[in-house]
Order: structure tokens, then C-alpha cells, then sequence
């Protein structure tokens, strides 16, 4: 996919070392204003070393970025008036209350003072931290930090949002209400850009995926399209005797038998009519399964057949 | 919002940030201040007395404890603005933990607002631990004798040694690794004022500690301040302290851009 003007995030060709390690080894990504998109990969992929050269903390050692229009090795203060960044560290004020977190933001942002204070109780309502407003943020819970930090983020109404793994480390609750958070924010036409471990959440929220892996792109697409890239679903039916097996054999001629677990997978879209074709089929020949999986193709799967290795350990993290 | 970055603006709103924190969280200020007035009652009431008669000054005006009172005050405003300085070095290592900073860079705002908010920050902090420590001395028997002219070269020369000190500070904040590291780092600040012509005359030191304590920076500017608060002529000691502050400023707020430059970029995870 070419960088074009319409895009809000255009990069070609960036890339970093530190030292002798090389994080980013020439990654090209785009865009369109108003998506989202996620970047997705394992720990080390490169992802914030990505999202510190997108919004300027960083330069890169190779490649071009531009911003919302604004070429970041010309105008970066251009490019940093269209951006709001909400890092994978919280980057609150721990000694300052909620609202003043927002009113410094609005200070900083050059408002006028009664636009930031509209803005900050508008933002305090928002993400239900009315009542914490006037309490530091050293004793709010890791969701309330992660929302007053992008409330901070939204202040200045940005068109380009970056969320370095925004969900990370957060309870289901409230990562739910982050991702409805987010799909709001992509709604109003904002666009987003967030890196994720989590396959679900790309799966979830984003228009388009790239799979960062070892400092490179290794596949872009919707969900669909990448999920398309890896073998299909299948439906696996395991027996408790080899005879069944053999007889179930029989009859699904494109089936994929395993006589040590005296499992058969059946090649299947998951869809009920697939379903029901399997089970027609072995009521046929009188066979009665022990069990039966419906696996349908997901990210992970894309991920383990195009690094060769497990994605994220997600389970992890809905624990 | 204009295509500018406004440098004044952006330092004013960081140094009601840093003013607000202070006022907030009084205690680091409170221990700041109370630190160097401990050593200054400690001097005077418990040392004073035999560290007086033997300062062997002029036999007329005071003798002991009176006369140690003005002795000793001129480096115990030193140590107070070592004191609060290390509040800066905290408060700034504070920031580069915290991931502020990082939100700071990517916005549209001064670059150097950040670090200037905090050094007229710290520099409001150690004036009003100056005053304090000031009355406390007044109280305890400290007797300047200094005119208008030498009360506001004195407070020329302290302005000057804090901002001297607090870019030092803030280079060592950047460069702790953590907090902890910030908070020690700048004892050694502390450290350096017992070890000048500021609670003994170097004559009396041995001779490897006396070659130190004549050398060293802290030395000219206690003897200047004393000078100045005494209303005793200067002379060229004034002129070395007044070049090692500067100097001392400058190489700090060099090596703090250069670090504040680096620090936020450095891969974090």
C-alpha cells in the first residue's frame, strides 16, 4: 500500500538501531485520516521504538515521516499540534489533581482559560472522573490513570492519536470501555493509531492490521484479508476407538486423520451449515464422536504461520 | 493557535506547575530548610562559644559565640541552597520517571520551558529557605553589618550560586537512573561547604584538606558573601566566586540540555 497525500500517518522506508541491534529495518506504513489502524506485534517488534519516531521523540536513523501533511524533519511543531499521544507509561502529573493534569494540558495548548476549563470538565464527564477530579492520580486505580492519561491526550483535539498498547495490563472492564472509547474517537473522525500484543484488539478495533515482527512489516491488511493469507477452519472430531475413526474416515475423503489421537479435522468455514454436514455425515455411518471442536481461523493463527512462532500470550491477560 | 512556540508562556505555566507541587507536598521544602538550620543552631549554640575565641579576629567587637554567629552564617546559607537543591535534582528525575515528559516533548511547546520552570522554581524554593534560615540566624545572634549596597551584592551572589548549583542539580537529576539516585547525588553539595573556610579558616586544616578547602569553589563565595554581609572591603576573591558560579551555571545548563535532549529520546521498553 503507497503512502498518498490523504494520509494522516505516511512513513516510508524508517529505520533505527540502537547500537548494533537493529529494531526497525524498513517499514513503510500508511494511514487514511479518519481509521484505524493497529500495529501489531510481540514484545521487542519494534512497535513503541515506531511510535516514538511517529510523534517526534525520536529520530529515525533512515526514512521519511509525515504527519496530518506535516513532514516531520521539517515542520515537527506542525506535526505535534496535529497529534496526541497517550504512551504505554502513564504520563500523568502524580503530584497534581485530575483537573489540573487537564488544565495544565489546556495551558500548554494555549487555550484560553475558559475553553480549557469547559474542555476539562467536558473531558472529566466524559471518562466518569467527576469525582476523582480533585484528587491526585497516585491514588486512582490503573484504569482511572490510563483515562484521566488520554483524556489529557484529547484536550487539545487532536486529528492524529497515538496509543502505545493502551489496553495493556488493564482489567476487561476497562478495556471494553477503552475500546469504546477508542471506536468513539474513530467515529468523530479522528484517526487512530495503536499498537497492540493483543490480536483480539486488533481483530476488535482496527480497519487495518500490519504484523510487526523483528523490525519489519510482515503482512498488512483488514482482518479479513489477513486472516484469508493462513490456511482455513477446520472442525476436529475426536473417537474413543480406532474403528470409528476409520469408518468416520471414510466418508470425509478430504479430512486430515491423526491415528494417535484418533482425531480427524475436517476442513469447514465454521458456519452451522458445515456443522451440520459433518454430523449428517457420521450419523451416516453410525459413528458417534467422544468430541467435537469448531476452530475458525484467527489472528493467531495468521501470526504463528507467518513469524513461525506463538502470538501474544493473551490468555494472560483476560485471566 | 499560531504557528510559534511561545518560550515565556510555556515557562510560566511550567513554573506555576512546579510552584503548585511545592505548595502541595510542603514537606520536602520544610525538610529542605530544616536541615541547614539544624547545622546553623548546632554551630553556634553548641561549637560556637569555643570556635569563637578561637577565630583570633580583631580584638575590638565581638568575641565567641557572637562572633562565630557571623562567622558561620555565610556558609550556612550555602549549605541551604545545597540543601534545596537536591529537591530540584529530585523533582526533575521525578519527571523523567513519570513518562511527563515524555508527553511534554510531544507537544507543541518551548523546549526549554520545561527545564526553566523548574529552575525559577527551585530558585523561588531556596529563596524562601534563605529567608528563613536568615531569621532563624538574626535570632540567634547573627549581626550583619552590611549597608544597602552589601545586602544586594550578597543577594546578587546567592542568586548566582543557586542557579549555579540548581543547573547542577538538574543535570544530575537527568542523569540519575531513578529518584533514589537523584536524591543522594547532590548530598555531596552538602557536603562541600564543612569542607571550605565556611565553619573553621582553612589555616587551621591539615595541609592536603587545607590546599582542598582554599581551591575549592565554595570557598571564594563564602568568603565573599562574608565580605559583603560584614561590609568588609571584597577584593579579587569576589571576582573568582563570581567566575566559578558562572562557570558552574554554564556547564550545567549545557550538560542539562545536552541530557534533557537524549534522556526522553532513550528506548524505554
Amino acid at each position: 500500500m503507497s503512502a498518498t497525500h490523504s494520509d494522516a500517518v505516511a512513513a516510508t522506508g524508517l529505520r533505527k538501531s540502537f547500537g548494533t541491534e537493529l529494531v526497525l529495518d524498513g517499514i513503510d506504513l500508511a494511514v487514511p485520516a479518519g481509521s484505524i489502524f493497529a500495529l501489531l506485534g510481540p514484545n521487542g517488534a519494534g512497535k513503541t521504538t515506531s511510535v516514538h519516531i511517529l510523534t517526534t521523540l525520536m529520530p529515525a536513523d533512515g526514512g521519511t515521516v509525515r504527519i496530518a501533511g506535516h513532514d516531520l524533519a521539517d515542520e515537527p511543531d506542525a506535526a505535534r499540534r496535529a497529534i496526541g499521544v497517550t504512551g504505554q507509561f502513564s504520563a500523568v502529573d502524580n503530584l497534581l489533581t485530575g483537573e489540573e493534569n487537564l488544565l495544565l494540558m489546556a495551558d500548554l495548548l494555549h487555550l484560553d482559560r475558559v475553553e480549557g476549563r469547559r474542555r476539562a470538565a467536558e473531558l472529566l464527564e466524559r471518562f466518569d472522573l467527576v469525582d476523582a477530579a480533585g484528587r491526585a492520580p497516585a491514588t486512582y486505580s490503573g484504569g482511572m490513570r490510563r483515562k484521566l492519561d488520554l483524556a489529557m491526550t484529547l484536550i487539545g483535539d487532536p486529528q492524529v492519536i497515538f496509543l502505545d498498547e493502551p489496553t495493556t495490563g488493564l482489567d476487561p472492564r476497562t478495556r471494553r470501555m477503552m475500546w469504546d472509547a477508542i471506536r468513539g474517537l474513530a467515529a468523530g473522525g479522528v484517526t487512530i493509531f495503536l499498537t497492540t500484543q493483543y490480536l483480539e484488539e486488533a481483530d476488535e478495533l482496527a480497519d487495518r492490521i500490519a504484523l510487526l515482527d523483528q523490525g519489519r512489516i510482515v503482512a498488512e491488511g483488514t482482518a479479513t484479508e489477513l486472516k484469508r493469507m493462513i490456511p482455513g477452519g477446520h472442525i476436529s472430531v475426536r473417537f474413543t476407538d480406532p474403528r470409528a475413526l476409520d469408518a468416520a474416515a471414510g466418508v470425509f475423503g478430504r479430512a486430515r486423520r491423526d491415528d494417535d489421537a484418533l482425531t480427524l479435522e475436517i476442513p469447514a468455514d465454521g458456519g452451522v451449515g458445515s456443522l451440520r454436514a459433518v454430523l449428517d455425515g457420521l450419523d451416516a455411518v453410525r459413528v458417534q464422536p467422544d468430541e467435537l471442536t469448531v476452530h475458525s481461523p484467527d489472528l493467531d493463527d495468521v501470526f504463528l504461520s507467518l513469524t513461525g512462532r506463538a502470538g501474544a500470550p493473551e490468555k494472560e491477560a483476560v485471566r | 493557535m499560531t504557528t510559534m512556540t511561545h518560550p515565556l508562556r510555556d515557562s510560566r505555566t511550567m513554573l506555576r506547575r512546579n510552584v503548585r507541587r511545592m505548595l502541595r507536598y510542603p514537606s520536602l521544602t520544610v525538610m529542605l530548610v530544616g536541615m541547614p538550620v539544624v547545622f546553623l543552631l548546632l554551630f553556634v549554640f553548641v561549637f560556637g562559644g569555643t570556635l569563637g575565641s578561637g577565630l583570633g579576629g580583631p580584638a575590638a567587637g565581638p568575641t565567641g559565640r557572637a562572633a562565630y554567629a557571623n562567622y558561620v552564617v555565610p556558609g550556612i546559607l550555602l549549605m541551604t541552597i545545597a540543601g534545596a537543591v537536591q529537591g530540584t535534582a529530585i523533582s526533575i528525575a521525578m519527571d523523567m520517571t513519570e513518562g511527563i515528559v515524555a508527553r511534554f516533548r510531544t507537544m507543541s511547546i518551548s523546549r526549554a520551558s520545561v527545564l526553566t520552570g523548574h529552575v525559577i522554581g527551585s530558585l523561588l524554593q531556596t529563596f524562601v529557605g534563605l529567608v528563613a534560615v536568615t531569621a532563624v540566624a538574626l535570632a540567634a545572634g547573627f549581626r550583619p553589618e552590611a549597608g544597602v549596597p552589601g545586602w544586594l551584592g550578597a543577594i546578587g551572589l546567592l542568586v548566582l550560586a543557586g542557579l549555579a548549583m540548581i543547573w547542577l542539580a538538574v543535570a544530575l537529576g537527568l542523569k540519575a537512573k531513578s529518584v533514589e539516585t537523584a536524591s543522594n547525588t547532590p548530598m555531596v553539595l552538602m557536603l562541600l561547604p564543612l569542607l571550605s573556610s565556611g565553619f573553621v579558616p582553612t589555616d587551621s586544616m591539615p595541609t592536603v584538606l587545607r590546599w582542598f578547602a582554599e581551591y575549592q569553589p565554595f570557598t571564594p563565595v563564602i568568603e565573599t558573601l562574608r565580605a559583603l554581609l560584614s561590609g568588609t572591603p571584597v577584593g579579587a576573591t569576589g571576582l573568582v566566586a563570581v567566575g566559578w558560579c558562572v562557570v558552574i551555571a554554564g556547564a550545567g545548563y549545557l550538560w542539562s540540555r545536552r541530557l534533557y535532549e537524549r534522556a526522553s529520546t532513550r528506548p524505554r521498553g
